[in-house]
């Protein structure tokens, strides 16, 4: 027989209200299964039985409040330990135990793969078992185990490692309507027969009967939808322009290909062309402020500070965290923050403050295998500026043909605040500092 | 330190939430999740918790759904409620085993985070003894309900941004006679993702937990 109690559900909870009785009087329980509800303060705790049996005494009834540690139900075992458990379940036992449970008895709230119904009276909450070893012990806890559903095979009945694992292959095992049959086959068919397999067959769509459907639909996901609404919502509220500057990345690439070794050896990410890139809009950005600007009703936002959004494609979407005063950054500490960013977003351990108050942003669609792309701005900024492929193309220099790195660097720019001489300056002013890099890398 | 998945969902149908908090629920349950924290906005409904009075809803079912408002029983604690635009919904999928085991402490933490973040909008909220919510004087902005299995938390707090008031008048919310009221009402204009952000930042700090965005929000430039 084992006492219910009101639990304390908190240190300052002294009572509560019992408001719904999940079993009736007569019914079976599993131990950990829901068997009532209590309410404190708006909130409803579902409280889990502490052993498996009957529910054989109600004492108080729904809509009491009772202080805690008050003795709410009784719940009778149906055995008398270890020596009963090993006999004959015909043993003196109350009638309403002694109707074997119906196979679909089992609550909806429990998972299928519960353990195929056994009379009742070789349930037991607490067996006799013996000591268990801290093992089968720490297992028992892990897999929610309710001892009374195991035969021991050790020594004096007591449970091992195998009966454990023989009992999870078992209970994994899809329901079979036979009753207390299994049970006895339990240990023996653990070792002869192969485990069966765990999960149950992976849920896949339903592929259509061949010639039928044309179509398929689908759901977008969350992130699909807010980027649809961010980018249509972008287009109707800037007059968006593209202008497009080629820019010669010799330099840059000389200086990349020459640190890129003891860079990687020093520091662990690569050095790509984009910190480059961010540096020379950071400076662009400190002679053109309008640039790095929002609009605000009939008010132009200037903002002090330049923070950096950078455009990072995901799997299924794309997402652009925010390098914060990337004015204070040279190239090191703007490619540590790029890689760190890149690979929390991916990994999707992004903080909500990272992806906020960014005043410009720049998209590197060249490592893509871009050549020129006219990137939507990300609102409520006023430009964003995109750098593609940075390939050796053979240009004119001085009458004579030389093969150069080139690539082509857009920036579209919101009309409504920025006119084209302005973000053609711009644009210059970032190919000069590129194209005359003179800042060191490492 | 523990994390908190934040899932920002955007504008979902109460039925659908529900199915997704009741499968992230069972994981949290199993481990195979950590916290999390949904944020969100329904459509309009009317949601009735498990021990609350059917008299409470002053509309037939009939009216409710002419006004386009939908109506469900629920397992949560609390009694009648609304949900729908403008309201800042969030159902915190905690273990509470993890922080304390405590659940009237867990009522008065989430009323903390959100007097802490009204406080950070100018507006002086505070509670009122026996009465769950946050209160501005003796109107109530926010509610909330609970519901506890093996100490995981499900359902939450519905806190009014600027949503329209019109539509408590089909329910006597949480049973209770006094008004209610929203951030928009006392004079505060703020965007619901501005406030969803607040909320987040004030719910890690009273958690004392990190919080990690699940579902990027902001996208941007196209490639």
């Amino acid at each position: 027989m084992t006492d219910v109690v009101m639990p304390q559900m908190g240190e300052s909870i002294v009572e509560g209200t019992l408001t719904k009785w999940l079993k009736k009087p007569g019914e079976h329980v599993e131990r950990d299964e829901p068997l009532f509800e209590i309410s404190t303060d708006k909130v409803d705790t579902e409280i889990p039985s502490p052993a498996a049996g009957t529910l054989s005494e109600v004492l108080v009834e729904e809509g009491k409040t009772v202080g805690i540690n008050t003795i709410v139900a009784r719940i009778e075992d149906g055995g008398n330990g270890a020596g009963a458990r090993a006999k004959p379940a015909q043993q003196a036992a109350p009638p309403a135990q002694q109707r074997p449970a119906p196979p679909q008895q089992a609550p909806p709230a429990q998972e299928a793969i519960q353990p195929p119904p056994v009379a009742a009276p070789l349930e037991e909450a607490v067996p006799a078992t013996g000591p268990l070893s801290p093992l089968v012990r720490k297992m028992v806890r892990e897999n929610n185990i309710d001892l009374g559903q195991i035969t021991g095979t050790g020594s004096g009945g007591r449970i091992t490692k195998q009966d454990i694992e023989g009992y999870l292959a078992q209970r994994a095992a899809p329901v079979r309507p036979t009753g207390g049959k299994i049970r006895d086959e339990r240990s023996a068919a653990s070792v002869t027969e192969p485990p069966v397999a765990k999960a149950p067959a992976p849920v896949v769509a339903p592929l259509p009967p061949a010639g039928q459907a044309k179509t398929r639909i689908e759901p977008m996901s969350t992130m699909r939808l807010k980027i649809a609404e961010h980018m249509v919502m972008s287009k109707r509220t800037s007059a968006h322009v593209t202008t497009i500057h080629k820019v010669d990345m010799t330099k840059v690439a000389k200086l990349r290909e020459r640190h890129k070794a003891a860079f990687q050896a020093q520091y662990g990410f690569s050095l790509t062309f984009l910190p480059f890139v961010t540096r020379a809009a950071v400076v662009a950005l400190r002679q053109f402020p309008i640039v790095n600007a929002s609009i605000e009703g009939n008010n132009i936002i200037y903002h002090n500070e330049i923070n950096i959004g950078i455009a990072v494609a995901l799997e299924n979407g794309l997402i652009v965290p925010v390098i914060r005063n990337a004015d204070e950054k040279n190239v090191l500490g703007l490619q540590r923050s790029i890689a760190d960013l890149a690979a929390r977003a991916r990994a999707r351990q992004l903080k909500p403050e990272e992806v906020q108050g960014g005043t410009f942003s720049i998209t590197n669609f060249g490592s893509f295998g871009s050549v020129i792309a006219t990137p939507v701005i990300n609102q409520p900024q006023v430009a964003i500026l995109g750098a593609g492929m940075v390939e050796k193309t053979p240009v004119v220099i001085d009458d004579a043909i030389a093969i150069r790195s080139i690539s082509y660097v857009s920036l579209t720019f919101d009309h409504r605040l920025i006119d084209g001489a302005l973000a053609d300056k711009f644009v210059a002013k970032a190919k000069q500092v590129l194209e005359d890099w003179s800042e060191d890398v490492l | 330190m523990r994390s908190c998945q934040l899932r920002e969902l955007g504008r979902i149908d109460y039925g659908k939430a529900f199915e997704l908090q009741q499968q992230l629920a069972a994981e949290r349950k199993q481990g195979l999740i950590g916290d999390q924290l949904l944020l969100l906005e329904h459509p309009h409904v009317v949601t009735l918790g498990r021990n609350g009075h059917r008299e409470h809803l002053l509309a037939s079912e009939e009216i409710l759904s002419r006004a386009g408002v939908s109506f469900y029983p629920t397992d949560r604690g609390g009694d009648i409620t609304y949900h729908g635009p403008g309201q800042l919904v969030g159902y915190p999928i905690l273990d509470l085993r993890e922080w304390k085991r405590d659940v009237v402490g867990y009522v008065r933490a989430i009323e903390q985070v959100i007097i802490d973040m009204l406080g950070e909008y100018g507006i002086a909220a505070g509670r009122i003894p026996k009465l769950t919510g946050v209160w501005v004087e003796e109107r109530k902005v926010a509610a909330i309900g609970v519901h506890i299995s093996r100490w995981v938390t499900s359902h939450g707090f519905a806190l009014n941004v600027n949503t329209d008031l019109s539509y408590f008048q089909y329910i006597v919310p949480c049973g209770l006679t006094k008004p209610v009221t929203s951030m928009a009402q006392l004079g505060c204009v703020a965007d619901l993702s501005d406030v969803s952000r607040s909320l987040a930042q004030h719910f890690g700090r009273v958690f004392d937990c990190e919080m990690l965005l699940e579902t990027p929000v902001l996208a941007g430039p196209g490639e």
